[in-house]
């Protein structure tokens, strides 16, 4: 059954749409990631404008991050005053999303720019993924025990000026690094359309030494603010953000969710880890091969109202 | 003097062809309206109609062509060329008017249909239904783009010429279908009917189809253009709560 979807002005197959919702879903919920890197590219690769692809994907993500933000503050695992720095700084980086999107889109580049981002992006992301559960697993294998990260105690970020007291991580640092990891997530969410949880995880675990526990929750707090904050850009600015196709994406991904949530809870974390990197190497690839091979048409149409 | 003498001849022999073209289209359509709704899949429009005429039917064949054109605006093509390794937009031409969609039906083979000159008078065929005045000087070939839009929408089925669709009985009844595709814009379709006979027009009859989005459809996009702020509001309360109401439902789903 087609369906025709009335931002993006093309009619789609409606058990399409809901499935692929329910195959980021499901993988959302086995991998614990926002599913955001998956569900842009796939719709590209159904045909969705890359506009609206971007915008509409900013608003998947607010959906569902929002019932694992409510489980993290009722356990109380949100550093709230560090998710208040890092969202400023995300809010910031959005706005300058939108606005590097927008000039681009006038130049003809926007696909490009989306696309070399995703590439690079999920190539890095997905290789060291790879390689650490690789070595993970040898580990594992080798002596049998879990492997323990060191928090470093002192670096540069401990010299910087503007020091702040976040209770909830146990941290007195500059409030200039969250800044500049709330901006650049913000940059990434406006242009790529993701949430931008797996760059913000790592930079806060390893760049602002948080503890692990509060790590989750305090990047999904800042997440849903810069994402809806970006959708609200795009839908204004744009007018891109497609509801109907959203809301489909969201009956599909929220069954698919739980549904990942169950087969996650039986996997080994190692194994899961590199289902997850040979994932996102496989989007990688199909969306660097497109921008090595040579096109089967040169040319393309766009409008130039709407742009 | 013998210029002058053509000239007369033509005079003369365009009344005489006007003097013959007694005919009028009277016009029928299926539908005068193609609504746009959310299982919208394209749609099908059967044209048909008669030749009125008071004075008996001339020998020549009549031939008979449909045009239907959407909504005009202003476009942009790109080139891809090969930069750094990877595949970027380098020249861009600009297209001042083309048809969002454009659809010509005919009795026979076009160029026998329709003279040139005709065609250049009225802007039937696809390529001069697409208005295109300049182009910048670093772009040597702007035919290029425009052949290239054009190949890209008749691969969309945007773009149809449809040679030998229009059936005509004695010369007095025809009738076609064209096909509108799901991925249609909204507004005025420019329908055209030409009669035309030894490849000149001799009658031409205009009419409207209205695309519009209905129910739902009309009601986002409409909302998304005139209240973009209320309309990204509704999308994000509508995710909070499907987000939020899912997690709910399943948590009981679980418990219970």
């Amino acid at each position: 059954m087609m369906i025709y979807l009335p931002i993006a002005e093309v009619s789609v197959n409606l058990f399409l749409l809901l499935g692929l919702g329910g195959l980021v879903g499901v993988l959302s919920g086995m991998f614990g990631v926002g599913g955001g890197f998956l569900i842009t590219p796939l719709l590209f690769f159904v045909g969705i404008p890359p506009a609206v692809a971007v915008a509409t994907s900013a608003n998947q993500i607010v959906a569902s991050s929002f019932s694992a933000m409510l489980s993290h503050l009722s356990r109380k695992t949100v550093d709230l005053k560090m998710g208040m720095v890092l969202l400023v700084g995300g809010l910031v980086g959005s706005a300058f999303g939108v606005m590097l999107f927008n000039h681009l889109k006038s130049l003809g580049h926007v696909e490009l720019l989306v696309r070399l981002c995703y590439v690079v992006f999920l190539g890095v992301i997905g290789g060291l993924m790879l390689f650490e559960s690789y070595r993970a697993i040898r580990r594992a294998r080798r002596a049998g025990g879990s492997p323990v990260y060191k928090r470093k105690q002192r670096n540069w970020i401990h010299v910087l000026p503007i020091k702040m007291k976040f209770r909830t991580s146990g941290l007195y640092i500059s409030a200039i690094p969250p800044l500049l990891v709330g901006v650049s997530v913000g940059l990434l969410a406006a242009i790529m359309g993701v949430g931008g949880g797996f760059i913000m995880v790592p930079a806060m675990i390893y760049i602002l030494g948080m503890p692990t526990k509060v790590v989750i929750g305090t990047s999904l707090f800042q997440i849903i603010f810069v994402t809806a904050f970006t959708t609200l850009l795009h839908a204004t600015t744009n007018y891109t953000v497609d509801m109907a196709l959203a809301v489909l994406l969201l009956v599909g991904g929220v069954i698919g969710a739980q549904l990942g949530t169950q087969i996650g809870l039986r996997m080994k974390a190692e194994q899961l880890r590199i289902l997850l990197a040979a994932l996102v190497l496989v989007v990688c690839a199909k969306l660097g091969l497109d921008l090595l091979l040579k096109p089967a048409e040169l040319y393309s149409v766009s409008t130039l109202d709407r742009l | 003097m013998r210029g002058l003498c053509i000239l007369l001849l033509l005079i003369l022999s365009n009344a005489a062809r006007a003097q013959q073209a007694g005919e009028e289209v009277v016009l029928g359509l299926s539908q005068n309206r193609v609504s746009i709704s959310a299982d919208f899949d394209g749609s099908e429009i059967l044209i048909f109609g008669a030749i009125k005429r008071e004075t008996p039917i001339p020998r020549q064949p009549l031939e008979v062509l449909v045009t239907i054109a959407g909504p005009s605006e202003p476009l942009v093509v790109r080139r891809k060329d090969r930069r750094f390794g990877i595949w970027i937009n380098t020249a861009a031409n600009q297209i001042d008017s083309a048809p969002s969609y454009y659809a010509v039906a005919t009795s026979g083979p076009f160029n026998e249909v329709l003279r040139h000159t005709e065609d250049l008078r009225h802007k039937v065929s696809i390529p001069r239904a697409i208005r295109s005045v300049g182009a910048p000087a670093e772009i040597g070939d702007s035919r290029a783009f425009t052949r290239a839009l054009i190949r890209i929408r008749e691969k969309n089925k945007l773009f149809q010429m449809l040679e030998g669709a229009v059936t005509v009985e004695q010369q007095t009844l025809f009738r076609t279908s064209i096909s509108l595709p799901a991925n249609l814009t909204e507004g005025p379709y420019r329908t055209r009917v030409f009669l035309t006979r030894d490849g000149h027009v001799i009658s031409q009859f205009e009419t409207e189809i209205d695309v519009y989005k209905v129910g739902l459809e009309r009601f986002l996009y409409n909302l998304s253009r005139s209240q973009p702020l209320v309309y990204g509001l509704l999308s994000l309360a509508i995710a909070i709560a499907a987000g939020w109401g899912a997690s709910a439902v399943f948590r009981m789903l679980r418990q219970g």
